[in-house]
């Protein structure tokens, strides 16, 4: 099945939305290998390969309770803060392993930011203040403040709807508005990467366009790994998925990957072909 | 247009008007208790503040014996908030750092001894914590004193020209503080634990340290509750009354700064002293008009209390 004959069966509605082109592969940010995962006894994760190529956007995809989002925060080191988290293998990032006893996990938060499921602005700051809030809590110094808040909250797509009142509680936004409030924060640190745990559940569908739009302007620049339960999302956004799967009682792994026009559209597993055509999951 | 009748009491739900009306009734009930105490108090202070004027207010002294006494309580009421504040500088710092550590540092089990033990502090009746203070704290305080003094006197609240370091405002605010660690903790504790973890989640993602989300967002957080906390504290300190009886040395004056000098007071503690020997009906007049400032000073507290509250809610840049 070709992508376009997969997008009729599915009848995507992709309007407005560029559909995805396949980047180039180039060199790899961020990898994985052989990475496994526990929660005290319980095995969650298992022998997990996967590359992520500099400048595009990966979608991680499967059933809830199959470990994307526990693989996402063993990318930047926030799987450890769990008591009792445990795991094996390695992440690399740039070449090396972020979880190498010398590298600062501080350090590896700052380079590979993350938004979060329920937008999660910090109530008690303006929106400025929000913003800037990733360079005043980690005490990162950046000059030009004023230039950085036009900058990432115009790379959000929030620019133009906060920018006369940016003195304001960020707690009156909209949910999507705090979504891209959250983006900004996490973009005024200059990450490489940024790790998105299904960004867009908690929003309704113009929200989740403009972000989707956002994600897509922000792949020129940075790494994005992206968590989905939304197949149509996954298809809109990303040039590569990997397919997660925990089938009974086993720790989830990686059934399939690739670039996500060959995932959607000419699956090599049964399995995948089942749950991105909606029989499971 | 007619508009029908949607907010009356009429339309609704008989249970609930019932409930309601049972509601209003018991909230109402205290603030009758409070005026009636406010009354009261009012009442007895009327004749005690004409016989002395202002200078009931402003000067320091308790002679019952002229016609008329010549009394004032200016030092007792400025000794209440002396000691509040000293036992407030020492439980404040206390309680976070406490309430800190068992939300966010301790094992849970831990967490839950402690919280169980602090709890138990806070029912200790204050005539054992008094009885306490006399015999163990008192002699045992006078040798950090004799230290503070040695090594700090140079700062005015810290000299000492007696020598006596036995019944000291700092001692008698001490035990204010191991009364008020309790509630603060508490308080700080339930507020801090509640912490939104979507918060905490965007903060460690920033690359936060423990102190920088404390800083910026769990403090901030629950700055409201915590200096709620401060203030159910601060109005046990300001009334408390038998436990500094016991450890402080009682004098008629202004002692403006010698935290560790022998001899201080307060109004509550004016009363308790004076109330088993009162000289006749004149007397006990006055003392109920101490009373009646006491309360009017804790109400005034607890106003610039509310005012600090709803300050604080201000947005961070």
């Amino acid at each position: 099945m070709s992508t376009a004959e997969f997008e009729d069966v599915m009848d995507l509605d992709i309007q407005g939305v560029e559909a995805s082109t396949v980047h180039p592969a180039g060199p790899t940010e961020m990898e994985s290998r052989d990475l496994s995962v526990w929660f005290g006894q319980r095995k969650v994760l298992e022998g997990v390969n996967i590359a992520f190529p500099k400048n595009t956007v990966t979608a991680l995809i499967g059933p809830s309770g199959c470990g994307k989002s526990t693989f996402i925060r063993t990318l930047n080191r926030l799987h450890e803060l769990i008591p009792g988290a445990a795991l094996a293998g390695s992440v690399l990032y740039e070449g090396k392993d972020i979880y190498d006893a010398a590298v600062d996990p501080v350090h590896i938060r700052l380079q590979i930011g993350m938004v979060f499921q329920k937008p999660n602005p910090f109530p008690s700051m303006t929106i400025r203040g929000n913003v800037l809030s990733g360079l005043k809590l980690s005490g990162m110094k950046r000059d030009n403040h004023d230039e950085i808040v036009e900058e990432t909250l115009t790379a959000a797509g929030l620019w133009n709807e906060v920018k006369d009142r940016l003195g304001n509680a960020a707690g009156d936004l909209s949910g999507g508005q705090q979504q891209r409030l959250v983006i900004a924060r996490a973009l005024a640190v200059q990450p490489h990467v940024l790790l998105m745990d299904e960004p867009c559940s908690a929003l309704d569908p113009a929200s989740t366009l403009k972000i989707e739009e956002t994600i897509r302007g922000l792949a020129k620049e940075v790494t994005i790994i992206i968590v989905t339960h939304n197949m149509q999302q996954a298809v809109r956004v990303s040039d590569y998925t990997a397919f997660f799967l925990a089938e009974e009682g086993t720790p989830g792994h990686v059934v399939e990957q690739g670039a996500t026009t060959e995932i959607f559209g000419n699956p090599q597993e049964q399995r995948t072909l089942d749950y991105v055509n909606g029989r499971f999951g | 247009m007619e508009l029908r009748d949607l907010q009356s009491a009429a339309t609704s739900h008989r249970g609930d008007r019932v409930f309601t009306r049972t509601v209003a009734g018991a909230a109402f009930t205290s603030l009758l208790v409070l005026a009636g105490i406010a009354i009261f108090l009012g009442l007895q202070a009327v004749p005690a503040f004409q016989t002395q004027g202002w200078a009931f207010l402003t000067t320091t002294g308790w002679d019952i014996n002229t016609t008329p006494p010549t009394v004032g309580i200016f030092g007792m009421l400025y000794g209440s908030v002396l000691l509040a504040v000293i036992g407030l500088v020492i439980a404040i710092p206390a309680s976070l750092l406490l309430a800190i550590f068992m939300v966010f540092l301790s094992p849970p089990r831990l967490a839950k001894v402690l919280t169980n033990l602090i709890d138990l502090m806070a029912a200790i009746p204050s005539v054992i914590l008094g009885l306490w203070a006399f015999y163990i704290l008192n002699p045992t305080a006078e040798e950090w004193q004799v230290l503070l003094n040695k090594y700090l006197g140079w700062i005015p609240i810290f000299e000492n020209t007696s020598g006596n370091f036995l019944g000291t405002p700092f001692i008698a605010g001490f035990v204010l503080a191991i009364m008020m660690i309790p509630i603060i903790t508490a308080v700080t504790r339930e507020v801090l634990s509640r912490t939104p973890p979507d918060l905490i989640n965007a903060s460690e993602a920033l690359g936060c340290s423990l102190w920088t989300m404390l800083r910026y967002v769990a403090l901030p957080y629950g700055r409201g509750g915590i200096v709620g906390g401060v203030m159910l504290g601060l109005g046990r300190a300001l009334g408390e009354t038998i436990a500094v009886f016991f450890v402080l040395k009682i004098v008629f004056e202004t002692n403006w700064d010698k935290i560790i000098e022998s001899g201080g007071g307060s109004v509550a503690t004016l009363i308790v002293s004076r109330f088993g020997e009162v000289s006749g009906p004149l007397e006990l007049q006055l003392l109920l008009a101490a009373g009646f400032f006491l309360f009017v000073m804790t109400l005034i507290v607890n106003v610039i209390a509310n005012l600090i509250v709803s300050r604080t809610g201000r947005l961070q840049k």
